[in-house]
């Protein structure tokens, strides 16, 4: 089986086979990633272009390591020291950096339908690695993948994203995703942080944190930014913490064997405590770990590889 | 609407339409439109005529006889024939992005659309906000294919702060004023200018945006906005401004007309103003009564207006509005941008379509085929209602007015080409659409100056 399209925009529209597609073949990858010489030959001969229009740490660098396990070329822009900064368009950048013969790219970028656009001006496959507050799909499938590699299953689970929805596209991609695969998704945030019609997407909303986490299984926890109270969305960083702050005592209701996962950077103190974040039941680091094995399946199956990995 | 004293405005431009022309028994007319169907929304005319011309001028309007002879003949059966249609919202980008549009094509893209007069909005760069850049426009609106009226800030600079010097503006023509483009945030500033313009019975048109609650928004904040992940303008950034507007205009009985409406709330709030006996008006444009936030799933930045494209709910209610008289006009907001500008990020993109070349076919096929509106109403929000809100000449098929005349094939259906556009920019999102209804030729003054 092969996936459906060249790029990876979203998990908006992707079919549960294709997600399964993915998880499966990144397993594949995770085992490879565990033999003593992590690398395989796969797409020896492919150039990838990370083009990150936005500071990334997490993303940035498991891209740049699946790339390399897999052998491909790989080149590294960033909007900092490019021309952006000279004031060349997007699609003029885009348009030289193909004309050097590149077979992937990969984008980071602040505004949301950047990777639409790139297809619609490149011959390349497009990667979207996070565009403004509108998809993350990489994150949402290893979102997935670490679920499903700790319950064996998604079908059912009660998942529940707690934060500033509005702004992040990590929620769209994993009430996309988790829905898809049939989990039971809440979302549960400060009510000026719960974007319009959101329980359209299929979710159901609460703004009360104790009754959002009444029997759940998963606790995706989301990063709150200094920029929210800024932007009058909070009266403070203290009084989110207070309402929202996902801390030991908040966590009795859960199911027994709950999860508790954020995609980062953490904000140590502030959505989460350290006692949680590092606690026995966070699969915070196996997200990350988790990431490179999604992000290889990716790249290898819209390179046109098909469900068994050589 | 003619209450206060009416002040003659002087149009430079034009002196020659207001010409009276005596007529002589026995000469040849100019021009005849022979054997279509003339519609007039200020008479209720509506039967088959033909239509004489002489000196620029409308003479006679007769039962098709066959008679009469003039020196150029239009054979205009099956055809609809209408008074030239006005636009009272566009942007025409001269002075400052000539590279955009200037006077001289922003005119061929009406002629194009049936449009004989357009007004210009004064964002231009600098600002129509003086005597000067009025006199500018309209020695450049000499070379123009159409008439050009020339609408004039309300602030100096359009920061919302100073009134302009409106009895000069007014002197040297302008036919409303406006800061579109931007609000009047400030209602003591929004109040002096409609206590002031109460003296020269000038209507002061409004865009309402409150920019607080606009904010960085790029689209409707709805349900689209929400999956894109975009930022949202909510339809109470327009209402609550709309309702303050209202209020403001009652308390100093004057008049205001209220730019492209795209909400339900906004629609209601007129319709509620205009039962109380409030001297409000208002127009919408063909993109808010045809497209849905739902085109925006596409990214594409030719969609990208302000205010936004709605819901249906939205579309609905203006159609509604447009029906039951609640929206007196239809108005373009023809707003050229350069395809580099328009080819960026959703987020970067300027706000704005072109409109001239479309607005027709659109207000054919969506309120006339879909029966939302009569031929005659359709045609009264593009002629004869914008010229008694701005008191300017034209909008009638009657005998002695401008010979201004629009010729439509009603039947004539075509596939939209932005390419083909005559304006300098080619920012529509209608590419590709069918449309039905096409401009079979355009007069002003008596002269072909568009044949289809």
């Amino acid at each position: 089986m092969k996936l459906k399209s060249r790029h990876l925009l979203g998990l908006e529209g992707m079919s549960r086979k294709e997600i399964n597609l993915i998880l499966d073949t990144a397993e594949t990858f995770k085992e490879i990633l565990s033999r003593p010489i992590r690398m395989v030959p796969t797409l020896r001969g492919v150039t990838v272009v990370n083009l990150f229009y936005e500071p990334s740490t997490r993303t940035r660098i498991s891209f740049e390591l699946a790339e390399k396990r897999l052998s491909a070329e790989l080149v590294n822009f960033s909007a900092a020291i490019s021309s952006a900064q000279k004031g060349e368009t997007l699609k003029d950048t885009v348009q030289n950096i193909e004309a050097m013969k590149i077979d992937m790219v990969v984008v980071r970028h602040q505004a949301s339908g950047v990777p639409y656009f790139l297809t619609q001006c490149l011959d390349s496959s497009i990667i979207n690695a996070g565009d403004g507050a509108h998809e993350h799909p990489t994150q949402g499938l290893l979102d997935l993948f670490t679920i499903r590699e700790k319950y064996k299953k998604i079908k059912g689970l009660k998942v529940v994203i707690v934060g500033d929805i509005k702004y992040s596209r990590v929620a769209r991609s994993d009430i996309w995703g988790l829905s898809t695969m049939g989990a039971d998704v809440s979302v549960c945030g400060p009510t000026t942080l719960l974007p319009v019609e959101i329980e359209k997407m299929g979710v159901k909303v609460y703004s009360d944190l104790d009754k959002a986490l009444e029997g759940a299984d998963v606790v995706i926890v989301l990063r709150i930014q200094l920029e929210r109270q800024k932007g009058g969305f909070l009266p403070s960083l203290r009084e989110y913490t207070n309402k929202f702050g996902i801390t030991k005592e908040r966590l009795k209701n859960l199911n027994e064997n709950f999860t508790i996962m954020h995609p980062g950077p953490i904000n140590r103190g502030v959505e989460i405590t350290p006692e949680v974040a590092d606690g026995p039941h966070s699969v915070i680091l196996d997200q990350v770990t988790n990431g490179v094995a999604i992000r290889m399946a990716v790249l290898y199956l819209l390179s046109g590889g098909e469900g068994k990995v050589e | 609407m003619n209450k206060s004293e009416k002040l003659e405005i002087p149009s430079p431009a034009y002196d020659g339409i207001s010409k009276q022309v005596v007529e002589e028994k026995g000469t040849e007319f100019d021009l005849a439109i022979t054997g279509g169907r003339v519609i007039d929304p200020e008479t209720k005319m509506d039967r088959i005529a033909d239509v004489f011309i002489r000196d620029g001028v409308i003479k006679r309007i007769e039962k098709s006889k066959g008679k009469l002879k003039a020196r150029e003949m239009i054979d205009a059966k099956g055809k609809i024939v209408v008074p030239g249609l006005i636009d009272m919202h566009t942007h025409l980008r001269e002075p400052g992005r000539e590279d955009e549009e200037t006077i001289y094509t922003g005119s061929c893209a009406a002629v194009a659309g049936g449009f004989t007069s357009i007004c210009c909005m004064p964002n231009t760069q600098p600002p129509i906000d003086n005597q000067e850049t009025v006199k500018f426009i309209y020695q450049k609106a000499k070379d123009a294919k159409c008439k050009i009226y020339c609408v004039g800030c309300i602030t100096k600079g359009q920061k919302g702060e100073e009134l302009t010097e409106i009895y000069d503006l007014v002197r040297s023509g302008v036919v409303a004023i406006s800061d579109d483009g931007l609000p009047v945030a400030n209602s003591h500033v929004l109040r002096n200018a409609l206590e002031y313009c109460r003296m020269f019975n000038l209507p002061v048109v409004s865009h309402c945006e409150d920019l607080n609650l606009s904010a960085a928004g790029v689209m409707h904040e709805g349900f689209v906005s929400t999956g894109l992940g975009m930022c949202g303008i909510p339809s109470i950034a327009e209402e609550t401004i709309v309702a303050r507007d209202i209020k403001v205009a009652e308390f100093t009985k004057a008049r205001i007309h209220i730019a492209h409406v795209s909400t339900q709330g906004s629609v209601d709030l007129i319709r509620q103003a205009k039962k109380k006996g409030i001297e409000v008006t208002c127009e919408a444009t063909p993109h808010h009564f045809t497209l849905t936030d739902e085109i925006i799933r596409t990214f594409d930045t030719n969609a990208k207006v302000n205010p936004p494209l709605r819901t249906k709910r939205d579309v609905d209610a203006i159609k509604r509005g447009l029906k039951d008289g609640t929206i007196d006009c239809i108005a373009t907001d023809h707003a050229p941008h350069s395809i580099e500008e328009k080819e960026v990020e959703f987020d970067f993109a300027p706000f704005g379509m072109v409109g001239l070349e479309t607005a027709l076919g659109l207000v054919i096929t969506e309120l006339v085929n879909k029966k939302v509106l009569s031929w005659a109403q359709a045609i009264a929000k593009m002629t004869i209602n914008p010229t008694s809100i701005l008191n300017i000449k034209g909008g009638k098929i009657k005998r002695n007015s401008p010979a201004d005349i629009t010729i439509i094939d009603p039947k004539a259906s075509w596939i939209v080409d932005p390419a083909k556009f005559q304006s300098k920019s080619k920012n529509s999102p209608f590419g590709g659409r069918k449309l039905q209804g096409k401009v079979y030729y355009t007069i002003v003054d008596g002269k072909v100056v568009y044949e289809g």
